[in-house]
């Protein structure tokens, strides 16, 4: 090939592209009549692998249950595992979406994975899924169009409930909180924080400790000193099990109430531990031990499949597989046409979710729940699962606030908190 | 200060065991100028048909390997040729990735300035590196860059408000023109060719053969009047040049940052492809980075326990190809030369 006859081939190339780069949302529909195919990212190997592993269970329970297909196209669900590292996240959602010509993308566990795919789907339009993915601006500030928060959560949104619940219904009036030092964190204590403080409660202090904190009694002896009415703490996986322990060991359990984030009291975490997780209150929008008949029929159908209770991992991706059914349904199975799709995903009220109650999205691709403010409790047969004390009904990631207003906050970060000065 | 033999010797003897090389001692021909050229326009050939012959994912991967070539590439120049086995070199790669997008996403600037600050910050982190590190070889070389690297991974995952903590940092940096995978494609090609080709000419500059020289004997160097710690400090920059260009090129391709692309593990992934392709080679960087990136997704599109079977690879070219997959190759085709010609 000489070199001219290079060039234009390559210009031909260059030009072909431009041409598909016009309309990335609009895919030719010759694709419609063979299986839909959903790309499931999660972290089977890294830190997180065991969250990981119990997100693929959650979907794929779901689809073994309804048979795997929707308005008369098969569902074929391709598994990769993101490493619980954003660079590997990033490379095998290129690898579904570009080699196995994906319909859409779902999953994915730590937040940082979670905006590095979200970064990518950006470019290209490919409907993305996030029921684990808690951080904030993903609907919020910075949010994608094609990046929806079905059955997740955003991570201010939880704790908001909670505080006004230790306000108003516990009496506490001085917290301190510990959590680990990443973005996660930050979010979490922010919501907590900034509402229990305008409600007149005051914090008296902030700890972030590095994720994976070996030794906790630096802090518990601080904690300690501090006074405070109740402690609030945001921890996630390893770092939860340890603090619950050591707390315990520390002798501050029973003297010090513990509220906690609902990663704190997950199954992935408790489901280890004994007596010294009892009593700890956290605020999540599934609670394992509630009595509705469909969470206690999911519960039991999870105890039965996979023989332990369902986490949050297993009981959001189960929820998510829902959620898709029903849009897939609603566009009866025309998912190449991805504005309309996206509009169905949007418009789904989901009624028969594991939590029996309807679930369905604010304005900014985030869902609005009824909130259950739990207690970890002994079960009759020796395990510990959350139950609830009480619901806050219609809470939306902005809380009390107005959407608008809110927005025009800044992003909850170690040095801005939302504390309202007394 | 050279510290006693009973302490260098063996790891010495490691990394001359590594870097042993008939070709860099006294390099043969293993094969006639021909031959030489005919497998250069092949390769050539090969590389401007990727994104025709397999366009989409593919040739992203290709881009990949492209620049952690040129990343392992830059490592070898340290460890292969100046025998100075560096885990500092992933951090050096991130910091300009992290400035790249920092300047381009925060701070709204044009993605070449970005390159140049990105290449520069490198720069500036592999001066101090170098300075701290020069004076020390074997393991405590290898100790010293490991705790500055991790010193750089610390300040990225803590300094929020910079560098975005564990979440990173995103955006696009490359410029519109260079959207279309081909025009990219070609972009990365060309500047790592010529990168390629720098650093081949810095290692076989007479500069090169002082770094050589020291491998093999810092005191005869010294005794032969050279400066060796200046030398090992020009070689360490450069090498850490290099290592940022690469850095700048993976923010153009991943338009993402975040710790992981500062961490040990990054620093030792380029190590492993400088070691499977074989050290002091400088191309068996490329063959390493092709092998270890093809390989990750191959084997990752079987079974969950991709990491396994990578480490399983290691090992099998450790014990069977210690020299490396090129330096293996080389060995073979030298032989079979002399086969020939006997």
């Amino acid at each position: 090939m000489n070199r001219r006859k290079f060039l234009s081939s390559a210009s031909a190339v260059v030009a072909a592209n431009a041409v598909t780069a016009v309309g990335p949302f609009v895919r030719p529909a010759s694709a419609q009549g063979g299986p839909i195919r959903i790309g499931l990212l999660a972290p089977l190997t890294g830190v997180v692998a065991a969250g990981g592993k119990e997100m693929v269970e959650g979907f794929n329970l779901y689809w073994d249950q309804h048979g795997k297909k929707v308005a008369g196209r098969e569902i074929e669900i391709i598994v990769e595992d993101d490493a619980s590292n954003p660079d590997t996240a990033l490379q095998k959602a290129r690898r579904l979406v570009e080699q196995r010509n994906v319909n859409m993308l779902i999953g994915d566990l730590l937040a940082n994975t979670g905006l590095a795919v979200a970064e990518y789907v950006k470019g290209n339009g490919v409907p993305y899924f996030i029921p684990i993915i808690a951080a904030d601006d993903l609907t919020q500030r910075k949010r994608i169009p094609n990046v929806i928060r079905i059955a997740g959560y955003s991570a201010s949104q939880m704790p908001r409930p909670l505080a006004d619940y230790a306000y108003h219904k516990k009496g506490y009036r001085k917290v301190v909180t510990i959590s680990q030092d990443y973005t996660f964190g930050y979010e979490q204590c922010g919501g907590f924080c900034q509402t229990f403080s305008e409600n007149g409660g005051q914090v008296l202090h902030q700890f972030w400790q590095p994720l994976n904190t070996a030794d906790f009694s630096p802090y518990l002896a601080q904690i300690q000193s501090l006074k405070p009415d109740v402690v609030y703490a945001m921890e996630t996986g390893a770092d939860a099990n340890r603090f619950i322990q050591q707390y315990a060991n520390f002798g501050l359990k029973g003297k010090i109430p513990m509220l906690g984030c609902m990663n704190l009291t997950d199954q992935s975490v408790i489901r280890t531990l004994g007596a010294e997780c009892d009593g700890i209150v956290s605020s999540a929008q599934f609670c394992e031990g509630s009595t509705a008949p469909a969470t206690e029929k999911f519960v039991a159908e999870y105890e039965k499949a996979f023989n332990k209770l369902p986490s949050l991992y297993g009981f959001s991706m189960y929820s998510g597989a829902m959620w898709l059914d029903a849009g897939m349904k609603a566009v009866n199975g025309n998912v190449e046409d991805r504005p309309k799709f996206l509009a169905a995903i949007r418009k789904v009220v989901l009624n028969d979710s594991p939590l029996g109650r309807p679930v369905r999205l604010d304005d900014y691709g985030n869902p609005i729940y009824d909130v259950y403010i739990r207690e970890v409790k002994r079960r009759p047969d020796g395990k510990y699962w959350n139950v609830p004390l009480e619901t806050v009904p219609n809470v939306s990631q902005f809380g009390k606030y107005d959407p608008e207003t809110y927005l025009k906050q800044a992003s909850y970060s170690r040095t801005f908190q939302g504390i309202k000065k007394s | 200060m050279r510290p006693p033999l009973s302490m260098r010797e063996p790891l010495e003897e490691v990394g001359d065991a590594l870097a042993d090389d008939a070709l860099t001692r006294t390099p043969p021909r293993v094969m006639s100028s021909r031959a030489r050229l005919i497998v250069a326009i092949a390769c050539v050939a090969l590389l401007v048909a990727v994104p025709f012959v397999v366009p989409g994912y593919k040739t992203s991967l290709v881009i990949e390997t492209l620049i952690f070539a040129t990343l392992a590439m830059s490592i070898d120049l340290l460890a292969g040729y100046a025998g100075r086995v560096s885990l500092g070199h992933g951090a050096i790669f991130g910091i300009a990735t992290y400035v790249v997008l920092y300047h381009v996403t925060t701070g709204g600037g044009s993605p070449w300035v970005a390159m140049l600050l990105g290449v520069a910050a490198a720069t500036v982190a592999a001066v101090v590196f170098a300075l701290l590190a020069i004076r020390t070889s074997g393991v405590y070389f290898l100790l010293l860059t490991l705790a500055l690297g991790m010193i750089v991974w610390g300040m990225c995952l803590r300094w929020t408000s910079v560098t975005g903590g564990e979440n990173g940092l995103r955006g696009t940096v490359a410029p519109a023109w260079l959207a279309a995978q081909p025009v990219f494609y070609f972009f990365i090609l060309i500047a790592t060719s010529l990168m390629t080709w720098l650093m081949w000419r810095f290692a076989h500059s007479p500069f090169g053969l002082t770094l050589q020289g020291i491998r093999e004997s810092e005191s005869r160097m010294r005794t032969l009047g050279y400066n060796v710690p200046l030398h090992l400090f020009i070689g360490f920059t450069v090498s850490g040049f290099f290592a940022g260009l690469a850095g700048t090129l993976y923010a153009f391709f991943n338009s993402f940052v975040s710790p992981s692309t500062v961490a040990l593990a990054q620093s030792v992934e380029g190590l492993l492809m400088v070691i499977v392709g074989g050290v002091g080679t400088l191309f068996g960087g490329l063959v390493g980075a092709a092998v270890i990136i093809a390989l990750e997704n191959l084997v990752s599109f079987y079974t969950e326990r991709w990491p396994m079977v990578l480490g399983f690879m290691f090992i099998v070219t450790m014990i069977f190809a210690p020299e490396g997959l090129l330096g293996f190759a080389r060995t073979l085709l030298a032989r079979r030369g002399a086969e020939h010609r006997s």
